[in-house]
């Protein structure tokens, strides 16, 4: 009798039905019973029966009622559902009863499971999720390979203007000026100039991205030509906190800068362009970028495209390979550190492909705690069953099956993963809400993580998965063997015992080695990271302190350096500060490249001289940044009216004079004479962990670009906070105008450009400090359970002669030995991780033996004292009471 | 009830339900079980309020259709009757069992030389 596909379903639904309308069907039976019961009696009395006859007849024609009842609800229902309903609520009563084992294994999985949840939201945002912008896997980041700096990863609007009109790729081109500072611009109102953060973007920036203003409209072709009226799109972030989210906002004029500026529209909160561009840093309007402008300035365009629907990434890539170098840009700047190649990659791959492999190694790392946690359980689960063999003697011999048995202790393990999984979500919701308002971490949409659908799902995974992973196994384990013999044993089951022993040490091998790995491969990464802080990076970050300052723009040359000159003295001659010296951006923010020096008599193939670094400073800037410094330092004279000089790092030097001094030495800069007064050591310019290009550093008294920025950096003995006051007052003295910004301390800057391997750094570590515990834990639990089991025999032992010393060393011995197991499988499995992750330390071995010894002595260490307590236990026992009690 | 009495195979129910209310039209739960009782001349072990087991089954199945009526006497009771697939599946279990009981027919007709008697 075969019942069709449609058949199960509508059985199935009907049963579900069926479940939840319980009472409505059992009256329903009762009513249909008690007409069949009349009709049955009036059958009878018309046989001629009498009443009672013929009740009692009809009832025994019946049969039994309940019986009767149960097997109707029997058919009708869902016995699967019922039966889990009734160990979903013994489980609960049981979990209940033992609410301390509950407690701690609930704790122990909301660890593991908050942990996993909160690493896995990060990883899909940043990772799997597709970027906020519309038909994300079309934009294209569009660079030269290999670019190091701003200047070597941006384009002319020449190049721009070349690169829309021949290629047969893009849909569309768009792109941003890269090299807007942060709290460029001042908001005028009624008090206070308020600073704020501008960026240009070309006129179909947000058309090509596919982000529509959620209030008003984007540019139209006449805001983005010379001349144009002045406007701005506020982000959503930045119109809620000036603008109070007033939608009358739209249309409505807005001095910026000093220039009326009209508000055309408001971006969606969707849309963070520092989450994605420029990860950690937040901007507030978006300006139109007019390219007849910036048509002089080199290199300063970040460039986005769109791919035709039917071309691939790798098509563009081959066309941009042969394009690039015809443009007409190429022709007319032979000499500069133009950028003639380009590769286009996934926007995707820009924003987050570096921290693929970092995160897949956190999701990785989380997924053993995981693991840890899911053996530990099993462990706790294992010493349970010793204690609850009796009940499952019972149950098995009232007939409940081995099935049966499972079932029921899969339940339990659900409902306490699911308890866990409850509390985990909590976990990761304040840890994610917590990482999403990190602002000093530099990582890319970062503030959008949060626990969302998919987050979800993924806990449901998880915590199912981690149920079965560790309720199995001491479910199979306790279900089988000779449960009579249990029920007939007085004692804990001395063989039963003894083989969950054995399973219990099995699984604190592994987890030992599981910890040994995670500790191996933090201790590696802390390494790494340890080694990065300890770079030379060519200035003294401590004791030093940065503040931007304003300078009446618009005024001349000689104008502004009186300024300078004049906040110089004033702030040198505060109690505490050593040096002070301006420059137009500081290294590790924003960078940018020129031409670089070239020796004066040689010639140069094209492209063989490399793009320079270029740092436009004052005199003082490199006291103040703590640089070292062989010739002499820039002095107000070094002005128009003297020779031009010119500071170089030792690499450009090397460059220009090979083997020789380069101070004293005129080269040539963008075919100019120029006098090195100075070499100063490499500064990192762009991170920390890579190497530094050729640098050179220009006077501001002869700057006659104007620098676009200008970062006063004060060095002080104080701590730089306490200077803030005084340093901002004088600067205020000096020009109304200055706004109250942050007095940044140059640590911080560093800081942040190393964040994002302390935030991997710490997350791991964390983990294996976890792991760490999770694994004593274990170890405490199964050598504290032996010694429990052999009271008996170790009271014996000391009754015959054994001394406290011996017992304890017997314990520990067997402690020890299963950590030395642990660690030599996890030492085996350390190498081929750290193989594996060998692309994320920075000099540092993957095979460190300082690293693998101090993590091992680490772990046997904690093993040692987790075995040491149980064994101190097992010392004092009294052999008397022991063997009374037996 | 005396030993003599047939114990019910599985599933044999469910097709002297479909059986009967195919042959008697609309019925309710007594007049089915009375109907079977009477046609196999009282040689069916069965106690009437199985019956409602049965009933359930064949209605998730889709089998036959229920609906609460008045009886001929105007009691209210609940009235069965076959469904057009229960009707087919019927027909197919009839074949089934007419197969089957004809094979135990033949095995149990088997001669001592193992052939036909």
């Amino acid at each position: 009798m075969k019942s069709s596909m449609r058949d199960l379903l509508r059985q199935g639904f009907q049963r579900l039905g069926s479940f939840f309308h319980k009472r409505p069907l059992d009256l329903d039976l009762d009513a249909e019973m008690q007409s069949h019961l009349e009709l049955a009696v009036e059958e009878n009395l018309k046989r001629g029966l009498s009443p009672s006859e013929a009740r009692r007849q009809a009832l025994v024609q019946f049969g039994g009622m309940e019986q009767a009842k149960e097997q109707q609800r029997a058919a009708r229902g869902m016995p699967w559902l019922d039966i889990a309903l009734q160990d979903l609520r013994y489980s609960l009563r049981t979990l209940r009863r033992d609410y301390m084992f509950t407690l701690v294994a609930v704790a122990i999985l909301a660890l593991g499971i908050g942990a996993n949840i909160a690493v896995f939201s990060v990883v899909n945002t940043i990772l799997l999720r597709p970027l906020p912008f519309h038909d994300p896997q079309k934009l294209v980041w569009i660079a030269p390979p290999d670019a190091n700096g701003l200047s070597a990863s941006t384009y002319s609007a020449d190049a721009y203007d070349d690169l829309l009109t021949m290629n047969r790729s893009f849909e569309d081109v768009t792109g941003y000026y890269a090299f807007s500072t942060p709290d460029n611009l001042r908001l005028k109102g009624s008090g206070e100039p308020t600073p704020l953060t501008g960026i240009g973007v070309i006129g179909n920036f947000f058309h090509v991205l596919g982000v529509e203003p959620e209030l008003g409209r984007s540019f139209t072709k006449d805001e983005t030509v010379k001349g144009g009226r002045a406007v701005v799109l506020l982000s959503h972030a930045y119109w809620q906190r000036q603008f109070g989210g007033d939608r009358g906002i739209v249309g409505r004029s807005i001095t910026l800068n000093g220039t009326p500026t009209t508000v055309i529209g408001v971006l969606p909160a969707t849309f963070d362009f520092g989450a994605a561009f420029a990860p950690g840093s937040k901007v507030d309007v978006f300006e139109p970028t007019v390219l007849d402008d910036i048509r002089n300035e080199g290199n300063t365009l970040a460039l986005i495209g769109r791919l035709k629907p039917n071309v691939t990434l790798a098509q563009s890539q081959d066309e941009a390979r042969t394009l690039f170098p015809k443009f007409y840009w190429s022709k007319k700047y032979p000499d500069s550190a133009g950028n003639y190649t380009a590769r286009p990659i996934e926007l995707k791959q820009y924003v987050s492909g570096k921290l693929r492999r970092s995160l897949i190694t956190l999701w990785c790392a989380v997924g053993v705690i995981l693991l840890i946690v899911c053996v530990n359980l099993s462990n706790l689960l294992l010493a349970r069953a010793a204690s609850r063999s009796k009940e499952f003697a019972l149950r098995s011999a009232l007939g409940a099956g081995r099935g049966r048995l499972v079932r029921q202790l899969l339940t339990e393990s659900l409902v306490l993963s699911g308890m866990g999984a409850a509390v985990g979500l909590g976990l990761a919701y304040a840890i994610t809400s917590y990482i999403a308002h990190q602002g000093s971490l530099a990582l890319p949409l970062l503030n959008e993580v949060k626990v969302d659908g998919a987050a979800l799902l993924w806990t449901v995974g998880i915590s199912v998965g981690a149920a079965v992973l560790f309720g199995l196994l001491p479910g199979l384990k306790m279900s089988s063997g000779n449960l009579q013999e249990a029920l007939k044993d007085t004692g804990q089951g001395v063989s039963a015992g003894r083989n969950h022993e054995r399973l219990r040490s099995a699984l604190v091998i592994s987890e030992v080695a599981l910890a040994c790995v995670l500790l191996v491969g933090a201790g590696l990464l802390l390494r790494s990271f340890l080694r990065v802080l300890d770079v030379d990076l060519g200035f003294q970050p401590s004791h030093a302190a940065a503040i931007k300052m304003d300078y009446n723009d618009g005024g001349s040359t000689d104008k502004r350096n009186a300024i300078f000159e004049e906040a110089i003295r004033r702030v040198s001659a505060l109690p505490g500060v050593e040096a002070a010296g301006i420059s137009d951006n500081l290294p590790l923010e924003r960078n940018r490249g020129w031409g670089g020096p070239q020796a004066k008599g040689k010639t140069y193939r094209n492209g063989e001289v490399p793009g320079a670094f270029v740092y436009i400073v004052s005199p003082g800037y490199v006291t103040a940044m703590g640089m070292r410094l062989r010739g002499r330092d820039f002095t107000w004279q070094d002005n128009m009216k003297g020779e031009s000089t010119v500071i170089l790092n030792e690499k450009a030097a090397k460059f220009v004079s090979p083997g020789e001094d380069a101070v004293g030495k005129v080269v040539l800069i963008n075919g100019h004479e120029v006098h090195v007064i100075g070499v100063v050591a490499d500064v990192h310019e762009t991170n920390v962990e890579g190497t530094s290009g050729e640098q050179m550093y220009l006077p501001t008294m002869r700057d006659e670009w104007g620098p676009e920025g200008a970062e006063l950096v004060v060095r002080t003995k104080l701590p730089p906070a306490q200077l803030a006051g005084s340093v901002l007052q004088t600067l205020r003295e000096l020009n109304p105008n200055q706004p109250a910004v942050e007095f940044r301390p140059i640590q911080g800057i560093v800081d942040r450009a190393v964040s994002p391997r302390r935030f991997f750094v710490m997350l791991v570590g964390a983990f294996a400090g976890l792991g760490l515990l999770l694994a004593s834990l274990g170890i405490y639990g199964v050598i504290s359970y032996s010694v429990t089991r052999r009271t008996q025999e170790i009271g014996i032992r000391m009754a015959l002669g054994a001394s406290a010393g011996k017992v304890q060393i017997s314990v520990i011995t067997k402690t020890l030995q299963l950590a030395a197991i642990g660690i030599g499988v996890g030492i085996f499995a350390s190498m081929l991780v750290a193989n594996l992750i060998s692309s994320l330390l920075f000099s540092t071995n993957p095979n460190d033996p300082p690293t693998f010894a101090g993590m091992i002595l680490l772990l046997g260490a904690v093993a040692a004292l987790a075995g040491y307590l149980p064994a101190r236990r097992a010392s004092r026992i009294n052999p008397m009471v022991a063997l009374r009690n037996s | 009830m005396g030993d003599s009495k047939l114990d019910l195979l599985q599933g044999t129910l469910d097709l002297m339900v479909l059986q009967t209310l195919s042959a008697m039209g609309e019925m309710h739960g007594y007049g089915i079980a009375r109907r079977i009782e009477q046609v196999s001349g009282d040689e069916v072990l069965l106690n009437q309020g199985t019956i409602y087991a049965s009933l359930v089954r064949l209605q998730h199945r889709g089998w036959i259709s229920a609906e609460w009526g008045t009886s001929e006497n105007n009691r209210k009771a609940k009235f069965y009757s076959i469904t057009k697939r229960g009707l087919k599946q019927m027909a197919e279990d009839t074949v089934y069992w007419q197969r089957l009981s004809s094979v135990m027919g033949r095995v149990l007709a088997m001669g001592e030389n193992g052939g036909q008697q």
